[in-house]
């Protein structure tokens, strides 16, 4: 089966280079990839996931709003019943890594993660899933 | 016999005001202002490639101006003030995403993001915390803003004045340029046009009433961080440039009269050389068009002058430390490329904003470069190199390629060939395609980036301590802005949006009177952006990857 990836920007983060590098490598490692776009909400982005039946959620994170709205996003999700996997990629401290993993993140990509460790992570997270 | 370029240059140097430092080695050498043969190129002399000024760094130093800001008006006035303690001359104002992007502290959308990244300016009220004790008529002043780049300057201005500073006194920089927001940083509120007229309006303004104030910043360094090339980020940001010149001379202004306030904002990255080439091109390019395409006769409107920053990408977060390395040999490419002012990273900024003391070793860095060296004596030191020559020809030839591209995407048009570049996404997806083709090559090891493809040893090493915005600082930020709403006359306040929505709608009209009159009444960021996005509308973003 093919993973299909919704790759998101969340909150008011414009920085989008990131995310696009990232949502061509997935492509290129035989993912399906659905972009949404910037300025998102956790409401829209979880919407977008049932929608689009993805198997991973992906956020890109560079403005350091991702303590409150990370976990937002895995709480739209869950509300509407979608038990896809989120991963979260950007500037991202390590110490900030647990908290979020307690707030149901399954996977944090730092500022160092190396084009095939984003492969790896997204899909171990999609098989971890089913 | 005709005066050669080095009488030129020699008649302009010897009327400037040098510096009192012996102008020699270490080992006392004498220096010229600067090498080359009789009909070489030289600074200050058009086409200016090897400087915008006869005496350089002869007569001033670069500006060393460091951005700073992070959660609230009152934190960030107290990094101000350290760096003016620490020896920075100049001040550079970094906002958060919400004040970048027009929006309220309170305001739903801004969740998590008040004062993450900048500071966070609601209103008039966060203005005047902010320089509370600068003197803004001695230090320049930098606001890295554009969206909301007019209601920003009607703050500072309003909070000036009620300070005591006329706005004629006023000495900085607005980053006001819209245009490579839709290309590349992507903090954009109103469709293109309509932004255009905010930058029209703020152009007349200070051209009118703002004598030593830049208008715009037109900055190609975000371009660079989206991923551009070189020559790309070069012919883009010189290509926003024209399309600034034609929409103030769109509304009546003279060339002579606004563009020698233009000012350039271009980033330092890593490739030494074709750096240095990329600044020397710029300036040649700049001139030609400036005199030849736009019929400029005030050498001043010629100049390009500019300010740089290290790049911010090219910093790693394996191995924090080595990226006061980066950093230096950035730094050293923009002075030895003739700056004006610079920036410089601080190594932690690959993890978060930079703490006190690494944002201070970044200072010590460009001071280093200043005063250790030497290298600021001879202006232009590389040139008439065969490989800095070269490499400066090439960068002109791929830049001007790129010009002629979006001059006929704009049917000869500048302006309307940015817009439509923007409109239809040719910008942003050339930009996407470098940024990915720099990943390929990282990825396949064709580009060796100490920590992060090879020299590994080290990177299980803790960045020790980072900067901490805290929820608490949100919520502060929240409760300020609801005594301020608490505070104004409602009825002022009403009126004075009322006027932003009926001005807006007359595209005759300039917006900067009635701004400022409503600073000075408290309406907030987000209440202008809101009144003035009524009438403009939204613009979003088709997406695409």
């Amino acid at each position: 089966m093919t993973i299909r990836v919704l790759v998101a920007k969340v909150g008011l983060d414009g920085h989008d280079r990131g995310i696009k590098v990232v949502a061509r490598t997935l492509r290129d490692a035989g993912m399906e990839v659905i972009y949404t776009g910037l300025f998102q909400t956790p409401e829209t982005v979880a919407t977008a996931a049932v929608d689009e039946d993805v198997d991973v959620v992906g956020l890109s994170m560079l403005s350091g709003a991702h303590m409150t709205l990370a976990p937002l996003v895995v709480d739209a999700l869950r509300e509407r019943d979608c038990s896809a996997p989120v991963v979260v990629g950007g500037i991202i401290p390590k110490s900030d890594v647990d908290e979020l993993k307690r707030a149901g993140i399954a996977a944090v990509l730092g500022p160092g993660a190396t084009a095939d460790e984003v492969v790896s992570v997204v899909r171990g997270a999609a098989n971890a899933a089913t | 016999m005709s005066p050669t370029a080095r009488d030129e240059w020699r008649e302009r140097y010897e009327r400037s005001h040098l510096r009192d430092v012996p102008f020699r080695t270490m080992s006392g050498i004498p220096l010229d202002p600067v090498y080359g043969p009789n009909d070489a190129e030289f600074p200050g002399v058009f086409p200016y490639t090897r400087g915008p000024y006869a005496s350089m760094y002869r007569s001033k130093l670069w500006t060393m101006r460091m951005f700073a800001g992070f959660g609230t008006a009152v934190d960030t006035n107290e990094r101000f003030r350290e760096i003016i303690r620490a020896g920075g001359d100049g001040l550079s104002t970094a906002f958060d995403m919400p004040t970048l992007l027009g929006l309220d502290s309170d305001d739903p959308m801004s969740l998590g993001e008040v004062g993450r990244c900048g500071v966070a300016i609601d209103s008039i009220v966060d203005m005047s915390d902010l320089f509370a004790g600068i003197n803004l008529g001695e230090i320049s002043t930098s606001m890295t803003i554009n969206s909301p780049a007019a209601p920003i300057l009607a703050m500072f201005v309003a909070q000036a004045e009620a300070a005591g500073v006329a706005r004629k006194h006023l000495r900085g920089t607005l980053q006001n340029d819209i245009l490579k927001e839709y290309q590349a940083q992507k903090e954009f509120v109103f469709p293109p046009r309509q932004s255009m007229r905010l930058v029209r309006d703020v152009i007349a303004f200070t051209t009118a009433e703002m004598p030593q104030w830049h208008s715009v910043s037109i900055s190609g360094y975000h371009i660079r961080e989206a991923g551009s090339t070189a020559a790309e980020e070069l012919a883009f940001t010189l290509a926003n440039g024209f399309a600034y010149v034609e929409l103030a001379e769109e509304a009546g202004l003279a060339v002579d009269a606004f563009a020698p306030r233009l000012s350039f904002f271009f980033n330092a990255h890593i490739d030494f050389f074709e750096e240095i080439a990329k600044y020397r091109a710029a300036r040649r390019i700049w001139a030609r068009w400036m005199r030849d395409r736009y019929h400029s006769k005030d050498e001043r409107s010629q100049q390009l002058r500019f300010h740089a920053q290290t790049a911010g990408v090219s910093l790693t977060a394996q191995q924090v430390e080595v990226n006061v390395v980066r950093t230096a040999i950035e730094a050293l490419a923009a002075t030895l490329g003739g700056a004006q002012s610079l920036h410089t990273n601080s190594m932690d900024e690959a993890l978060a904003l930079p703490t006190d003391r690494a944002a201070r070793i970044a200072l010590r860095t460009q001071q280093v470069i200043a005063h250790e060296t030497n290298v600021a004596h001879v202006a232009d030191p590389l040139g008439g190199s065969w490989f800095v020559e070269s490499l400066t020809d090439e960068m002109e030839r791929q830049a001007e390629e790129i010009l002629a591209t979006v001059s006929n995407k704009g049917g000869g048009s500048m302006l309307d060939g940015c817009i439509n570049g923007i409109e239809d996404n040719w910008f942003q997806s050339r930009i996407a395609d470098s940024a990915y083709e720099l990943e390929r090559a990282l990825n396949a090891d064709e580009r060796i980036v100490v920590g992060v493809n090879r020299f590994l040893e080290g990177n299980e090493e803790d960045a020790g301590e980072i900067l901490r915005i805290t929820r608490e600082q949100e919520q502060k930020q929240r409760d300020r802005l609801r005594d301020v709403r608490g505070s104004r006359d409602d009825e002022r306040v009403s009126a004075a949006r009322q006027d932003l929505a009926r001005l807006a709608a007359d595209p005759e009209a300039n917006l900067m009177p009635a701004l400022i009159v409503a600073a000075r009444e408290k309406v907030t960021l987000g209440e202008m952006m809101t009144s003035l996005g009524n009438v403009f509308g939204r613009h979003v973003e088709t997406p695409s990857i």
